[in-house]
């Protein structure tokens, strides 16, 4: 009992220090360019995902028909193609692998993606997807300049290629300094780097709509909303304007 | 139809009621921008009640099933985002609209004789809203929802002798548990809306007890007899209000207050359903981003911030190097407010009469406010420290100063009647 009450005070202690502490981003994040109403851009996003992505994070609070139907994909050819895990189309986006394997293999369990952009932002997850590079003291042999020692292996190696961090030699003040111009990849993958940052584009995009699937109604009610406000105010000022009549 | 009135008029006070508290309730002319404060909260308050009612109908309070109903709610019932937008949206805009209206009090001297037990219940709101804000904000069992409940529950823990024993009883566990979650639920959803409702009742009829303070601060109840006929206002007020005094520079609250703040309304809505339907986050500050993954009792979040309207009384808190004495002068900050009609010694309520002191004493401490609100958002980093340090003593001195210079206050002479 006693040991237990120590720990929630150590627990409590080390709260209070946490809370007081800060951590900013290092890595300045590419814009990301967010179109919901590209749906050739969300299918080929919603592609890249259930192909390279689902196999270890799942899209639990999403289902499967919601997703054809926003993305305006027949739901047979979504069944056909895009369908790796479910059963029925009204399915929730999960996989098979257990969070404790994940945990065996990677360090940590892969965590699910559905809200990921509302946590991280689009840009993060836009800029993240582009920053893999080859370092050979890590379990995967790559490392993620937005997010050091990651546990996630480049999945997009066979698209994008081999990444390094690439350096110049310039005369920098006088002399010959070793300059950081980014990572640049090796040109082994299935797309040129323009073709990448394309596929990435798409697959935030898609990401963007899965945390918020109800985006577009939403913006289209509110300006439904607007109207009637704009209408009420006019009758409400109209009305105030009849009654204090009688006041002055 | 008027028999049906009849009817229930002789068997409830229905039309009595009506009548002493809307059609024939003396209200100054002179209420301006700051008096549609009030009927916001209320409104928001109904809002809050109903959308809360559907969500109730859905959400599942356990650790295991909380995060995910959330998620189904805004997926997969019909409007659900809706009515979730609606409820999260209306916490925040519940705590804008109550502290303008605090504001207004403060401003037009709303607190002082006769009307300190009005302010009383409304500071009993204030605080009963806090514990309602706060519980609500475990229940979506985000990562912030779960941090941010750990660190102010640990604050009790601070508390000599019985603190730990405090904590473990807040909680109902040796962490934020699925147990802590249960009973936040039960009083966020039942107990603590049936005290605010019951407190906004009292609020209201403390009110209509003492009758509506104005932007003059003066009274429009005037000795009996002492107003000529012709100055007399034409409209009919309630017997219980002309019985011991004459009413001047009234009208009834319904319908022409009724009409005027439904002016009010439709701009505050115009605000309201631009952040429900266009920016239901704000920025992260409604809604903060790291609540959207699962909570996790193994993994903190880098930065722990409650939602800003916590936020002036966290800026206080981390302010103090010591922890005990920061809970200390984070509920003394509270405290002062509730004390205030006894620590301002003035007579003059308005603003508009007091000394330049006074004006710029009051100026300061609302900047005061605004600056500690955004200083508890930021990182408690050495500048940002000192800074929270100088407006907390700001803060406090506010109402220091107000007991000592209130007693002998130079103030602009009051005219008798509201001219405007």
């Amino acid at each position: 009992m006693k040991k237990l009450i120590k720990s929630t005070l150590l627990v409590a202690a080390s709260l209070w220090s946490v809370a007081t502490l800060a951590a900013g981003p290092t890595v300045p994040l590419d814009k990301a360019k967010i179109d919901l109403h590209d749906k050739a851009s969300l299918q080929r996003g919603a592609q890249l995902f259930m192909n390279y992505c689902l196999g270890c994070h799942s899209m639990q609070y999403q289902r499967y028909n919601r997703t054809f139907k926003d993305l305006e994909i027949p739901e047979e050819l979504g069944m056909e193609n895009l369908q790796f895990t479910g059963e029925k189309v009204g399915d929730l986006i999960t996989n098979a692998m257990a969070s404790t394997d994940a945990s065996n293999w990677f360090g940590t369990p892969a965590p699910d993606l559905t809200l990921v952009a509302r946590v991280r932002g689009a840009d993060w997850i836009y800029t993240y997807l582009r920053s893999f590079y080859a370092d050979d003291s890590r379990p995967f042999g790559v490392n993620n300049a937005v997010f050091p020692n990651v546990g996630m292996p480049h999945v997009l190696e066979e698209l994008q290629g081999i990444p390094r961090q690439t350096y110049e030699r310039r005369l920098v003040d006088g002399q010959m300094t070793d300059v950081y111009v980014g990572i640049k990849t090796d040109g082994s993958g299935m797309l040129t780097s323009e073709e990448y940052d394309r596929a990435v584009n798409d697959l935030t995009n898609f990401l963007v709509y899965t945390g918020e699937p109800m985006m577009l109604e939403q913006r289209r009610i509110g300006w439904y909303v607007f109207g009637f406000l704009a209408v009420f105010l006019v009758f409400s000022v109209l009305l105030k304007r009849e009654f204090f009549k009688d006041v002055k | 139809m008027n028999k049906l009135i009849a009817w229930f008029d002789e068997r409830i006070p229905m039309t009595k009621t009506w009548n002493i508290h809307l059609a024939q309730y003396p209200a100054p002319k002179n209420f301006n921008f700051w008096y549609i404060f009030g009927v916001l909260a209320t409104l928001v308050l109904v809002n809050q009640i109903l959308t809360g009612i559907w969500l109730t109908m859905n959400y599942v309070p356990t650790g295991e099933g909380a995060f995910a109903s959330v998620e189904f709610i805004m997926r997969d019932i019909e409007y659900g985002w809706l009515l979730r937008y609606m409820h999260s949206t209306g916490a925040s805009a519940f705590f804008i609209v109550v502290y303008l209206h605090m504001f207004r009090g403060m401003m037009y001297g709303s607190y002082q004789k006769p009307r300190e037990l009005l302010w009383i219940f409304g500071m009993l709101i204030f605080l009963v809203l806090m514990a309602e804000a706060f519980m609500g904000y475990l229940l979506p069992w985000g990562q912030m929802s779960y941090w941010g409940a750990q660190v102010i529950i640990s604050l009790f823990g601070a508390i000599p002798i019985i603190g730990d024993d405090l904590t473990l009883w807040i909680r109902g566990d040796y962490v934020i548990s699925g147990a802590t979650l249960n009973r936040f639920f039960a009083l966020h959803v039942i107990a603590l809306p049936l005290v605010l409702v019951i407190l906004v009742f009292l609020h209201i009829i403390a009110l209509h007890e003492v009758g509506s303070n104005n932007p003059e601060g003066i009274s429009i109840k005037k000795p009996k007899g002492s107003v000529p006929e012709s100055e007399k206002p034409k409209f009919k007020f309630h017997e219980r209000f002309t019985k011991k005094y004459d009413i001047v520079d009234a009208f009834p609250f319904f319908p022409y207050y009724i009409v005027k703040d439904l002016v009010g309304i439709a701009v505050f809505l115009f605000f309201f359903c631009y952040v429900i339907f266009f920016a239901p986050a704000m920025g992260g500050m409604f809604l903060e981003p790291p609540n959207f993954e699962a909570a996790n009792p193994l993994k903190t979040p880098e930065h722990i911030a409650p939602v800003w309207y916590f936020t002036p009384f966290y800026a206080i808190l981390r302010a103090v190097p010591d922890k005990l004495m920061g809970v200390i002068l984070m509920f003394g900050a509270i405290v002062a407010l509730f004390v205030l009609p006894w620590l301002d010694r003035g007579t003059v309520r308005s603003v508009r009469y007091r000394s330049g002191f006074h004006k710029v004493n009051l100026t300061i401490f609302a900047i005061s406010f605004i600056a500690l609100g955004y200083l508890g958002l930021k990182p408690a980093t050495e500048v940002y420290t000192f800074f929270a340090r100088i407006f907390t003593f700001l803060y406090f001195a506010f109402f220091v100063l107000l007991f000592f210079y209130s007693k002998n206050e130079k103030c602009k002479p009051v005219p008798e009647r509201i001219t405007k």
